[in-house]
C-alpha cells in the first residue's frame, strides 16, 4: 500500500532535495557561498597627508635634540642604567650559580637520589599512576604555579597592547582587517559542527585522565582552546560570545589561578612545616584520586584554554 | 604461530613502505611545482592518503587493542580536518589572486550570482 502525496508537499521533503542533488540538477552550495573577490583597500589622499603631517610634527617637536634637552639627558641616563642593570643581573645569577654543584658529577643529587625516589616511591607519595604528572604537579607544584602565572601575565600584556575599547574603532577593525578572510564557509561550518564537540570531549578526557594516562592540564587545555578557535573561525565571534564572552573569560581565568594558588599554599605550608595534610590520596587508578593533582589539573586546563583562545581573538580583532 | 607473526610483520612493513613512498612523492611534488594550488594538491595527498596508509601499517603491527582504535580515530579526524584546511587555503588564493586565469588553464570562474562563467567575460562586464 502506498501513500499518495500531492506534488507541492513532496517538493518540500528532504528526499526530493536529495534526489535533485543526486541527479546534479541542484548544487546546495551554489548561492550560499561568497565567491566574489573583495575590493582593494585604498587610503584617501586627505587622511594620508594628515598622517604624514602629524608624523613630521612629532619628529620636529619631540625627537629633535636641538630643542629638547631633556631627551638627550634621558637617553644618556637610560643607556647607563641599562648597562648597570644588565651587569647587576648577570653578577647575581653568576653568584648563585657558583653555589651549585658542578655538572656531570656522579654524586650530584639529580643523578642518583631524585630520579630513584620519583620512580620508586612516586606512586605512594602522590597517588598518581602517571609519574610525569606526579612530578610536575606534586613534587614541583611551585614551578608549575610559576608557569601558570607566566601564561596569565602574557595574556594581560597582550590585552594591554591590543585590546580595543572604542566601539567605533572595533567596527572599523572588523571591516578593514579581514578583507580577504572567507566568511560563512559552508564546508568549514559543516565540519566544525561535527568536530568541535568531539574535540571538546577529547580535551576534557585528557585533563581528567592526567594522573592516569599521558596528558594533563597543559595538553588538554590546548585541545580545548583549539576547538574554540575552530568554532570561532567557522561561525564568527557573535556566536562564540553567547557562551564565552569577556566577562566569563575574566571570571574563569582569575578563579582558576586563585584556586590553584589556594590549594598550592595549603600544600606547601603543611609540607614545609611537617604537618599532616588532610587531602586524601585515594586509590591509585581511580578517576578521583591523587590528592591535589586532580583539581590542579583542571585549573591548569582552564588557564591554558583561556590563554589560547584569548591570543587568537586579540590578535585577530582586538577583543574577546 | 611464529609463521603468523612473520606474516604480520611482512604485511605491516609493506603497507608502511607504501605510505612512505607516497610521502616521498609528496615532498618531490612540493619542491617541483611552482604554483600554490599545484603545490597544495601535492601536499594534501600526503596529508590524507600517505598518513592514513602509514597508520594502517602501524595498526597491523600493534594488533587488536585500544591503541588500534585510537589510530583509527586519528585517521577519521585527519580525513575530516585536512581537506577542509586545504579548501580554505585554496579559497583564499582564489580570492586574493587577480590573475588566476594566468595560472589556471580553464579560465573559468564563478560570478557573483554563483554561475560558472569565463573570467574574460566578467572583465568585459566590469568595464562596461
Amino acid at each position: 500500500m502506498s501513500r499518495m502525496k500531492p506534488e507541492d508537499e513532496y517538493k518540500k521533503t528532504k528526499a526530493f532535495h536529495f534526489f535533485l542533488w543526486l541527479s546534479g540538477e541542484k548544487d546546495p552550495y551554489i548561492g550560499n557561498l561568497e565567491m566574489k573577490p573583495q575590493k582593494e583597500y585604498i587610503e584617501e589622499r586627505v587622511s594620508l597627508r594628515e598622517r604624514m603631517r602629524e608624523n613630521q610634527m612629532v619628529m620636529d617637536k619631540v625627537y629633535n635634540t636641538r630643542y629638547n634637552k631633556w631627551l638627550l639627558l634621558f637617553r644618556r641616563f637610560y643607556r647607563i642604567m641599562a648597562v648597570f642593570f644588565c651587569i647587576m643581573l648577570a653578577g647575581l645569577l653568576l653568584f648563585t650559580v657558583s653555589y651549585l654543584p658542578p655538572t656531570g658529577n656522579a654524586s650530584n643529587p639529580d643523578n642518583n637520589e631524585v630520579a630513584k625516589r620519583y620512580i620508586e616511591s612516586g606512586m605512594q607519595e602522590t597517588g598518581a599512576v602517571n609519574i610525569v604528572t606526579g612530578m610536575i604537579l606534586s613534587y614541583r607544584a611551585f614551578d608549575t604555579f610559576g608557569e601558570t602565572n607566566v601564561l596569565f601575565i602574557a595574556t594581560c600584556c597582550v590585552m594591554i597592547m591590543l585590546m580595543i575599547e572604542d566601539a567605533e574603532l572595533k567596527k572599523q577593525e572588523v571591516t578593514n582587517d579581514r578583507r580577504f578572510e572567507p566568511k560563512n564557509d559552508a564546508i568549514l561550518q559543516g565540519t566544525a559542527k561535527i568536530l568541535v564537540p568531539v574535540i571538546f570531549i577529547f580535551g576534557i578526557y585528557i585533563i581528567l585522565n592526567g594522573h592516569l594516562s599521558p596528558g594533563g592540564g597543559f595538553s588538554g587545555g590546548a585541545a580545548i582552546g583549539a576547538g574554540m578557535i575552530l568554532y570561532t573561525s567557522a561561525f564568527g565571534f557573535k556566536k562564540t560570545q553567547r557562551f564565552f564572552n569577556e566577562k566569563i573569560y575574566k571570571v574563569t581565568k582569575v578563579s582558576a589561578l586563585c584556586a590553584y594558588g589556594l590549594i598550592g599554599i595549603y600544600y606547601y605550608v603543611t609540607g614545609a612545616n611537617g604537618l599532616e595534610n588532610h587531602i586524601p590520596l585515594g586509590i591509585p587508578g581511580h578517576i578521583v584520586s591523587a590528592g591535589i593533582i586532580f583539581p590542579i589539573n583542571i585549573c591548569v586546563g582552564i588557564e591554558v584554554a583561556c590563554t589560547m583562545y584569548a591570543f587568537y581573538a586579540l590578535f585577530r580583532r582586538g577583543g574577546l | 604461530m611464529e609463521i603468523f607473526e612473520w606474516i604480520r610483520f611482512i604485511a605491516g612493513t609493506i603497507v608502511l613502505l607504501c605510505g612512505l613512498l607516497i610521502f616521498v612523492i609528496e615532498v618531490y611534488g612540493i619542491f617541483h611545482l611552482k604554483y600554490v594550488l599545484n603545490r597544495m594538491h601535492a601536499a594534501a595527498m600526503g596529508d590524507t592518503l600517505g598518513i592514513s596508509i602509514s597508520l594502517i601499517g602501524l595498526m597491523i603491527f600493534s594488533g587488536i587493542n585500544f591503541t588500534t582504535l585510537k589510530m583509527a580515530l586519528i585517521i577519521v579526524f585527519l580525513w575530516c580536518a585536512s581537506p577542509v584546511s586545504s579548501h580554505l587555503i585554496a579559497r583564499l588564493e582564489v580570492f586574493t589572486n587577480d590573475r588566476l586565469g594566468k595560472f589556471c588553464e580553464t579560465g573559468l570562474g564563478l560570478s557573483g550570482n554563483g554561475e560558472v562563467i569565463s573570467l574574460e567575460q566578467e572583465d568585459k562586464e566590469d568595464r562596461v
